[in-house]
Parts: C-alpha cells; sequence; structure tokens
C-alpha cells in the first residue's frame, strides 16, 4: 500500500475513532453532571410518583452503558429520539433546520472565502504598506468583538436607518431563491465579517511564510516575473496551507451560526440547540451537539487529507 | 580592458536593523569596495560572518536580501551599470547573464516540482534554448557533474536526492542558461568534508569547462585557494587585501590574512606518558529506544588524566551518541564504562553527586547552553552552590576567578549571554566545566559554530588550561585540523564503529584503512593545487584497483 | 521608557474599565435593578445619562454594574484556566511519558469540539449559577493554555542549558522554576491577554443566549439581550453595552501586544 493512502486511511480512522469518543463525551456530560432530567422537566413541585414515573419511561433507570449503547445504535440508524418538550421526532425537526443553516452558511463561505484569499494576496502584495496595515487594524478589532454585537449594529444602521434588509430571517419551503437570499442578506453579510478578517490574516500569514522560503530567492534570482513566481513556486506550496486556513475558519462559522441564528430568529440548527438547552431537553441537546461536533471534525479531516495529498514527499516517496 | 566582464566601483551597501524597542536605524555593511573581473576568471570573497561577502556576491545580480540596499557606487556588468537597474532590466540579467548557487541547496529548490523542471525554467524563460536542448544540456551537466543516472536524475523530486547531490544539481541549475558569471555562496560548507572534495572538484571541473567567469563566497581560505585566481579578504564589510591567490597565500601583506593562513597550522606535540587512565570505554553497544540498530557498536576506547582523545567522524558517525552514552543521557545496551578508577551506572538517574561533577560537557552551540535569564554569575555560580556549597561573596569571588582563567576579566559577571560574543559565550560555557573541579569534559564540536580565529583562541585556552589543572578531554569534532592543534590520542568513527584509534601519531601516519584515507586526504589543505593532486592521485589509485 | 500611544489608550481605557468594576456601587447613580423611571427606552438626559432601558431602569447604573458582573466573571475563569492550563503544561512537558500522553490527547478529544457547543451541552444539565460559569469556561479554556505552556515548555526542554542542569544533577523544581518558567513567562503572560478577551466574549455570548448571567442581575452580553427589541424601533440602548465589550476587549488586546513586544526586548531576552 503506497504511503499516501496508508495515511489517509489511518487520518480517516483517526476521525472516526475521535468521532465515537465525543460523542461518549457529550453523552457522559449530560448524565454525570448532577442535574435531572425529570426534575427539570416537572419543575421542583413535582412529587416523587410522578418523577419516578418519567425517569423510568426516559429509561433513566438503566445503567449509563446500556443507555449510551441505545442512544448510540439510535443515532447510526438515523434515529435521534424523541424530544422530551414537545414529543416530536428530533431527527425530522433537524433536517430541515440542518438544510437552513447549511443554506445560510454555504452563502456565507461562498462570500468570504475567495474574498479572505483575494485580500490575503492584497496584503502580502501590499505588505507592511497601508492596505496591509489597514487588514491588521480590522482584524483587531474584529477578533475583540462578538458575533452579536457585529449583528446589531449591522441591524441598527442597515435595516433600521437605512431600512434595507430585514431584521428577521424567516425563510421557508415556499420562498423562491431570490426572496430566501434577500431574507438571508444580513446574517451572511454579519457571518462573512466575522470569519473575513480571521481568514485574511491566516491567508497572509500562510502565503507569506511560503514567500519567505528560499526557494522563491532562487526563482526571483532567476529573473521571473512576481506573477510567474506566485503562479509557479508559491502557489503549488500554498494550497494545503489556504485550505487549511479556510478549513479551521468554516469551522469558527459553524459556531458563529449559533449565535447569528439567535439574533436574526433564523429556523435553523443553532436557535433549535440554544431553544433546547434552556428547555434542558437532553435528547435534542445531545443530538445537535453531535451534530456540531461531527461537521467540525469533517472539516479540520478535510484539510488533513488535502494537506496529505498536496504533500510531495508522501506523493513521491524516495 | 574589453575583457572584463563585472567591475565594482566604491560599493556601499546599507541595511535598516530593527533593535527591538529602539528606533531602526540604518547601518552600513558594505563600505567603499572595489573590484574587477575578467571573462573566465574565478574570484573567491573571504570572511569571517557579517564580512559582507554574501552582500558582496548578491549585488552582481543588483539583489539585496531581506531590505538590504545597495546604496552607493556602480556595478557594471559587461559594460552596463545594473545597481541602478529595475524591472525587466533586472530581470533580463538574473537567470541569465548571471546565476546564483546557494549554500542550502535542500532549501532553494522548490519541494513541489522536479528537478528537471526548475534546472531548466531559465534557459527557457529567458529563450535561450527550446525545451529539447535544454534538457539535452541539463543531462550532459548532470553527468559532467558527477551525478548518478544523469539520463532519468531529473525526474526526481528534491527530497528524494542526498545533500551533496541537490548541492550539485544547483550548479547545473546555474550553468544551464549557460551564464557569464556564477555566484557560488558557500556551496560546499554544508556538506561533510569527504562529500565536499568531490563538489569542490566538480565545481572546478565545470567551471574550466564552460569558460565562465565566477564569485566563489566561502569562510574557508583553503577551500577558496583551490578553485580562485583572484581572491578578496573582507572583513567588517571593509576590503582587508586583495590580490591573485598567490599573493594572498604565499605572501599575505595584512596581519589579518596571515592570522587567516595560518589558523589551521596549530601543532600539538602528543603526550606520551603512561598513566591508569581516567575514563574506559568498554565495549559499549547502544541504540535509540524505539528503533532497530544500533548507533554505537562495541566501541572501545580509553583516556589518561590531562590527554585529550578526539574522537573524529562525520554526520550520523555516531560520535555525538558517545558523549550520551558517557554521560548517561543513552544508557548502553552492552559493554560498561568505567571513571576515576570505578564504573558508571549507565544511567543518569543512578549515578552520585561526584560522578557528575567529575564528568562535565561543553557544547556546540554556546547560545543554547546557556539560560539566557541568567547572569554569567548565576550560570558559573551555580555548580559552585550546588557541589560546593559556596555562597555569596566566596561564591562570587570563585567565579571572578574562573572569569580570570578564561581571560574575560572583570565587568561580565553582571551580563547575560545576549550581551556576549559567539567566543565569549563559549569561554563562559568553559568556565561553567572547570567550576565543577572535573576530572575529565566532554566537548562536543565546541569550536564548529565559531569562525577560524576565534576557534583558535578556544583551542588555546583549553590546552593551557590542560596544563594547569591536569583535565582530561573528550574531544568530538568533525574537522581533523582541530584534532592535528588538540589531541594526544584519535579514535576515527564511522557509521557507528571505532574503525581506527591510537595514538595520534599512529592514527595519522600510513597505512590506513580506506575510510581514514578517504578522511584525511579530504580535508582542504592551505596550499594551491591541492585538490588537482588529491582528484590526480585517486584517479591513479582507481584505475590502479 | 516610551509607551506607544496605541498602548496609552488601550491602558487608559483596561484601568478605567476595571477602577468602574471595583467601585461601582459607589459610581453608579441608580441601584442595579431600580427601577426608576415610568418611561422604558428613554432618551439620555440629565438625570439618566444614557436613558432608561426596557424596564424603565437607569441604563449607566446597569452597564456600570454590568461591568463588574462581566469583568469579574471573565476575571476568575482566566485565573482557573491559567493555573490549571500551565500547571498541566508545565507537568506534561516535563514529567512526558505517559502522563503527557493521557493529558494530551484528552485535550485533544475536548478541543474537537467547539467550546461554545460544549459549554451549551453541560449547561443544559447544570445550574446556571456565576460560579458554574466561571468553572465551565475555565476549565473548557484551560485546553488552550494547556498546549501553549506544554508546546512552550517543550521547546524549552530540549534545549542544551536544561540538559547540562539534569547532567548537573539539579532536581525537578529547579528545572521547572529556574531553568524553564522564567523563559516561558513571557509568552504565557502575552496569552493571558488573549484568554481574558476569551472570556469577555464567551460570557457575553451566553449571557446574550440567555444561557449565562441571568437576569436580574445585570452583564454586558444580557443587557444586549433585554434591549435588543429596541433595535427594531430604532433604539440604540442595545449598542452601548455591545459597544462596552468590544472597546474593552481591544483595549486588553493593546496592552497585551504591547507587553509582549516589550518583554520579548528586554536585556537578556529572546530577542536581546
Amino acid at each position: 500500500m503506497s504511503p499516501v493512502v496508508k495515511l489517509l486511511a489511518q487520518r480517516i480512522a483517526l476521525g472516526l475513532l475521535l468521532l465515537f469518543l465525543v460523542s461518549i463525551l457529550i453523552f457522559v456530560g449530560t448524565i454525570i453532571l448532577p442535574g435531572d432530567v425529570a426534575q427539570s422537566i416537572l419543575g421542583q413541585s413535582a412529587t416523587p410518583e410522578a418523577l419516578a414515573n418519567l425517569r423510568r419511561d426516559l429509561g433513566l433507570n438503566d445503567p449509563p452503558v446500556t443507555r449510551y449503547f441505545n442512544w448510540l445504535f439510535g443515532v447510526l440508524q438515523g434515529d435521534l429520539g424523541t424530544a422530551l418538550t414537545s414529543g416530536q421526532d428530533i431527527a425530522t425537526q433537524i433536517g430541515a433546520r440542518l438544510g437552513n443553516t447549511l443554506f445560510l452558511a454555504f452563502w456565507a463561505a461562498v462570500i468570504s472565502v475567495p474574498l479572505a484569499i483575494f485580500l490575503g494576496l492584497l496584503a502580502v502584495r501590499y505588505r507592511d504598506r497601508w492596505p496591509d496595515k489597514l487588514i491588521s487594524g480590522v482584524t483587531l478589532a474584529s477578533i475583540s468583538v462578538p458575533e452579536f454585537v457585529i449583528a446589531y449594529v449591522l441591524i441598527f444602521f442597515v435595516a433600521v436607518k437605512l431600512r434595507w434588509g430585514v431584521s428577521v430571517a424567516t425563510i421557508n419551503d415556499s420562498m423562491s431563491l431570490g426572496d430566501k437570499l434577500y431574507a438571508i442578506a444580513l446574517p451572511v453579510a454579519v457571518l462573512t465579517l466575522v470569519v473575513l478578517a480571521h481568514m485574511m490574516r491566516m491567508t497572509r500569514a500562510a502565503i507569506l511564510n511560503v514567500m519567505q522560503s528560499a526557494y522563491i530567492e532562487t526563482a526571483e534570482l532567476k529573473g521571473l516575473t512576481m506573477f510567474t513566481i506566485i503562479r509557479r513556486h508559491a502557489f503549488p506550496n500554498s494550497i494545503a496551507p489556504i485550505v487549511n486556513v479556510v478549513m479551521l475558519n468554516l469551522a469558527y462559522l459553524v459556531v458563529g451560526v449559533v449565535v447569528i441564528e439567535v439574533v436574526f430568529v433564523y429556523p435553523g440548527m443553532g436557535q433549535y440547540l440554544v431553544d433546547h438547552v434552556s428547555k434542558r431537553d437532553v435528547p435534542v441537546v445531545q443530538a445537535c451537539g453531535l451534530i456540531f461536533a461531527a461537521v467540525y471534525i469533517g472539516l479540520n479531516l478535510v484539510a488533513d487529507v488535502v494537506s496529505i495529498l498536496t504533500n510531495p514527499r508522501l506523493r513521491h516517496p524516495k | 580592458m574589453a575583457d572584463t566582464l563585472l567591475e565594482i566601483r566604491d560599493l556601499k551597501i546599507e541595511a535598516t536593523v530593527y533593535p527591538p524597542g529602539e528606533k531602526p536605524q540604518d547601518i552600513v555593511i558594505v563600505d567603499g569596495v572595489s573590484l574587477a573581473l575578467e571573462k573566465g576568471k574565478v574570484l573567491g570573497l573571504i570572511g569571517e560572518s557579517g564580512a559582507g561577502k554574501s552582500t558582496i556576491g548578491l549585488s552582481a545580480m543588483s539583489y539585496g536580501r531581506g531590505g538590504v540596499r545597495l546604496t552607493g557606487g556602480d556595478i557594471l556588468l559587461n559594460g552596463r551599470e545594473i545597481r541602478r537597474a529595475r524591472g525587466s532590466a533586472l530581470r533580463a540579467l538574473r537567470g541569465h547573464e548571471v546565476t546564483y548557487v546557494a549554500q542550502s541547496a535542500a532549501a532553494a529548490f522548490n519541494p513541489a516540482k522536479r528537478l528537471m523542471e526548475q534546472v531548466i525554467e531559465t534557459s527557457l524563460w529567458h529563450g535561450v534554448a527550446s525545451r529539447a536542448e535544454a534538457e539535452a544540456r541539463a543531462v550532459a551537466l548532470f553527468a559532467k557533474l558527477g551525478l548518478p543516472d544523469p539520463e532519468t536524475f531529473g525526474q526526481r523530486y528534491p527530497h528524494q536526492v542526498s545533500g551533496g547531490q541537490l548541492q550539485r544539481a544547483m550548479t547545473a541549475m546555474a550553468l544551464c542558461p549557460e551564464p557569464d558569471l556564477v555566484i557560488f555562496d558557500e556551496p560546499t560548507t554544508a556538506l561533510d568534508v569527504t562529500t565536499q572534495i568531490d563538489v569542490l572538484a566538480a565545481i572546478k571541473e565545470a567551471i574550466r569547462d564552460t569558460g565562465v567567469a565566477a564569485l566563489y563566497i566561502t569562510h574557508d581560505l583553503a577551500v577558496v585557494a583551490q578553485v580562485s585566481d583572484d581572491i578578496m579578504v573582507l572583513r567588517n564589510g571593509k576590503t582587508v587585501e586583495y590580490g591573485p591567490v598567490d599573493q594572498i597565500i604565499n605572501h599575505p601583506q595584512e596581519d589579518y590574512t596571515r592570522a587567516l593562513v595560518s589558523v589551521r597550522s596549530m601543532e600539538h606535540p602528543e603526550k606520551t606518558d603512561e598513566a591508569e587512565s581516567v575514563l574506559t570505554v568498554d565495549h559499549v553497544t547502544a541504540r535509540y529506544r524505539g528503533t532497530h540498530f544500533d548507533v554505537l557498536k562495541d566501541v572501545t576506547v580509553s583516556l589518561q588524566p590531562g590527554h585529550t582523545l578526539a574522537v573524529v567522524g562525520e554526520s550520523g558517525s555516531g560520535k555525538s551518541t558517545l558523549a550520551r552514552a558517557i554521560t548517561g543521557l543513552l544508557p548502553p545496551t552492552k559493554g560498561a564504562i568505567h571513571f576515576a578508577g570505578r564504573t558508571l551506572s549507565p544511567a543518569l538517574a543512578q549515578r552520585t553527586k561526584d560522578d557528575l561533577r567529575e564528568l562535565q560537557m561543553i557544547y556546540q552551540m554556546a547560545d543554547v547552553a546557556m539560560n539566557p535569564r541568567q547572569t554569567v554569575g548565576t550560570i558559573i555560580g551555580r555548580p559552585l552552590e550546588f557541589y560546593f556549597g559556596l555562597r555569596g561573596e566566596a561564591k562570587r569571588k570563585r567565579v571572578q576567578e574562573l572569569l580570570d582563567q578564561i581571560e574575560m576579566g572583570e565587568g561580565y559577571i553582571d551580563r547575560y549571554p545576549a550581551e556576549l560574543s559567539g567566543g565569549q559565550k563559549q569561554r563562559v560555557c568553559i568556565a561553567r566545566a572547570l567550576a565543577a573541579k572535573p576530572k575529565l569534559i566532554i566537548c562536543d564540536e565546541v569550536t564548529s559554530a565559531l569562525d577560524p580565529l576565534v576557534a583558535d583562541g578556544i583551542l588555546k585556552l583549553l590546552l593551557n588550561l590542560q596544563e594547569q589543572q591536569n583535565v582530561a578531554y573528550l574531544f568530538i569534532t568533525h574537522d581533523l585540523a582541530t584534532v592535528r592543534a588538540i589531541a594526544d590520542s584519535i579514535a576515527v568513527m564511522y557509521q557507528g564503529e571505532v574503525v581506527r584509534y591510537g595514538p595520534k601519531a599512529s592514527v595519522l601516519s600510513p597505512p590506513f584503512d580506506d575510510y581514514t584515507d578517504l578522511l584525511l586526504s579530504s580535508v582542504p589543505e592551505m596550499r594551491i593545487g591541492w585538490l588537482e593532486e588529491v582528484i590526480a592521485h585517486r584517479k591513479m589509485e582507481s584505475a590502479g584497483h | 521608557m516610551r509607551i506607544p500611544l496605541a498602548a496609552l489608550i488601550g491602558l487608559f481605557f483596561t484601568a478605567l474599565f476595571f477602577l468602574t468594576a471595583i467601585f461601582a456601587p459607589w459610581i453608579a447613580p441608580y441601584g442595579m435593578a431600580e427601577v426608576v423611571s415610568r418611561d422604558i427606552w428613554a432618551p439620555s438626559s440629565a438625570e439618566f445619562l444614557l436613558g432608561t432601558d426596557n424596564l424603565g431602569r437607569d441604563l449607566l447604573s446597569r452597564m456600570i454594574y454590568g461591568g463588574r458582573t462581566t469583568i469579574f466573571i471573565a476575571t476568575a475563569a482566566t485565573i482557573l484556566s491559567f493555573t490549571t492550563g500551565s500547571v498541566l503544561g508545565f507537568l506534561a512537558a516535563v514529567v512526558g511519558g505517559w502522563v503527557d500522553q493521557v493529558l494530551s490527547r484528552f485535550v485533544d478529544l475536548l478541543m474537537s469540539i467547539p467550546s461554545l457547543i460544549f459549554a451549551l451541552v453541560v449547561l443544559s444539565v447544570m445550574p446556571v449559577t456565576v460560579p458554574v460559569l466561571i468553572v465551565v469556561m475555565g476549565l473548557l479554556d484551560s485546553t488552550r493554555v494547556y498546549r501553549l505552556a506544554r508546546a512552550v515548555a517543550v521547546d524549552i526542554n530540549v534545549m542544551d542549558y536544561v540538559e547540562a542542569a539534569k547532567l548537573r544533577g539539579e532536581g525537578r523544581g529547579w528545572i521547572i522554576f529556574r531553568e524553564i518558567l522564567p523563559n516561558a513567562l513571557s509568552p504565557l503572560v502575552a496569552e493571558m491577554g488573549l484568554r481574558f478577551i476569551f472570556m469577555v466574549l464567551f460570557v457575553s455570548t451566553l449571557s446574550f443566549l440567555g444561557l449565562g448571567v441571568q437576569p436580574p442581575m445585570a452583564d454586558w452580553g444580557g443587557l444586549v439581550k433585554e434591549n435588543a427589541d429596541g433595535i427594531v424601533y430604532g433604539i440604540g440602548a442595545a449598542l452601548y453595552p455591545a459597544i462596552a465589550i468590544a472597546t474593552l476587549a481591544i483595549s486588553v488586546n493593546l496592552v497585551a501586544d504591547w507587553v509582549l513586544n516589550r518583554t520579548t526586548s528586554l536585556k537578556g531576552g529572546r530577542g536581546g
């Protein structure tokens, strides 16, 4: 087996193992801690009998290991259980919402990724001059401001004062794509702003790192033009670090989505998760947590796979 | 002077430095340097670190590395002024009229592209040749430079070939577009000595056969004497002496040049007195945890009090591993180490305080051998406190005595390592070792990171201290000139084994085993024509076999 | 010594916020939860400098008390995160072996879940109180400090001067406290500023989501949430706490930047 295939297999196996361990962690996190699900559902005034009945119905009297594996096998078959508060099937509810969340994240990514790479290149091209300084200033501000602050500032000035865009992003299946895009314009703008600065700065660092390599000097001393140097020598070595940056920031986007959905009352996974945390609806929280973690682990996995595939040392072993 | 290829007049080069916490300053790194190079000739630029030799070399391509600016004087290439050239005029000369061979070819090749692509890139870019012509020329150069399988060599990626091969491939890359001038920037410095001679010979032959002119930059006068027609000696950005190679090597005019020429000529008569040995390494075999081959194989050597045993070998020979085995950092799997009449525990943790005290170590990189947050007083004082319980004024007095012994005197005790020069740092490390009153000091390449004159000073100091205190040295080095200067006995190591061992005189006289012969004959000597002699001799020998 | 303007501005605001937090009861014109007006979201006036909030409380007073809560929680969580993370990180680096393996793999696992998500999972079963918030945030964040401390210590641990100390026979205490710690301090101190900012953002986000500090107690994230409904009517009350969060975070960042540059350029420092 070639080392690349072996390494890829190892990396993917590791990702799956990580996911398995994360599922244990999430499960354990919700049962070992001192809260009691039955108590939280029924409230402090519940009678002992009612509590006992509910515990039995929920299977809370089974040993934790049994409950974990029951839950895990359910998850593996697409059965995420039923919500305690509404009695509805979690998988069905998440299905539609996951689509909405991905729709939002997709458009944010479509705008922010090319823009960030372009601006990162610009910062490298004008290194230590004003475009670069502007970018580092904006980055400083942006890592210091929570998502919801950017969101409200934008709502206040754009949606309310300028009357452009809507501050409540309601979408449903009957809307046309154009209507949907109009509805999510502001949340997408906020998400873009949130990840853009990070991605720009990290892209800048990644490209600078490549541009400071000795082989770039070699290319310069060959008399090549800057454009050719970047195309032939910098680009092939920058793919892996840039993909890494992009994946890291998309993972970051996933978290940003949670808050943004709450601000814009957007019917997605994040809103769903936050609602059910306040309602202490543990099965929903477990399911959502697992899905968010899976996306996060998956993105990191993609970054690793790309860097393995683009590494000449692995592709062409001695 | 119709034949003049490159003429530099009154060159001034400046750079901006950013001392932390202070305002940026402009400093002059090259000042008033003038030189002329005819077609087909080789000029050697020599100097210590900071002499400005690489900077001058790159100025022939009108290139300043990392914020370095060519601020004054004229640089004429083929009669054109190029210092003020910009844009396409610059690109037309780089890689076409002038090409460059870097010290570290491993970093200078793009890891993502095949060697052939990179070697012929300039020829295609500047329209010097068609792809087929350029490839044919590259293959011919590969063959001339002695690379294996010249036909298919170019299909490999940089990481798939060795360091010496990469250095030759870079020479091929520089020669492929048939330039007028090649700048060789320390092309053999990173190589082992037995590899260096082959690369050196290949470069010399390629220069001769193609008729290209060259600037050859190095810190090693013996190397530059082999390839140059003229030599310029530089110090702190200024010319010290400039003239034909014969004048510089055989009749130097300046004191500094004389010092450089005589730098490797220190001789040390070996001691022959017999005494009970202080260290005996007895059939020691060792391997790193988790690996499956022995890095030391059945090594046996011994050392008498007040004597120096030089352990010589190239990278990967196991010489530093031997030090780790003796100090207990790598417990041997077989064999024993006897020290000062007792047998040492294999592992560091089980050794007594006296074992540790009497066996001290000095490292190659003095920079990282001292805690940057401790003063010289703390660094030298700690062993006094730790082993002898000295405190306060008594400790300070003893530290000052030690500083006097290493010829540093007053005013250093409260300084930090960052405020010392390279040589001073190494002296402080010596004082720290002496503070423990050791019977044996292991010196691991202690002079190889230093400039030659500074290194000589350190060697003399070590010899004086040995005289006064009867301390034994186990001296690990790859440099045979150093060995001649300091050793009483020698162990030559190759691939984890001691291949030759005995008193200095007998180890260095024939008959030799094959490896020692190769090693000894590969060390550049400070005389013109040495390289030709060795190559001719080797050709004769291989023809005779 | 010359302090750059940016750092001076940062220092000024950081000091201002901390002093206001400490002396909140003496500075605030009204009580934290005191309803002082029938008008909700009244505009700013001489009586109520920043106007009133969604229940007719003085917004300035709530901002001052809110800052106290936010800064207190963030400081406490940072201290917890730092002590846990750096002690374990140094230990892993110096002891190595299985201790290092177990700790590092567990940290890898924790960091494979976004900390906000994991905090939400935990808070779904825990009572949401200030101590719980501090512990959850501090422990989740200590993973980052652990990684940094371990990496720095591992780098230093392979230096020849540490080997020299080991060969001299020094004990673990001398090696950690005299050889490694002085050299690890400046990257850790700079990181402390960043961790504090992260904590401010973290607790504000949790409160904004309704899962952090619970009303009527005030904190900046909660204040944004309480007054957010006013935004669509063009009432900017929610923007004041929002801007306060941003100002504090940027100020601390400016100070941390300066500290990092200064400590590395000290006599005997790495850059020296």
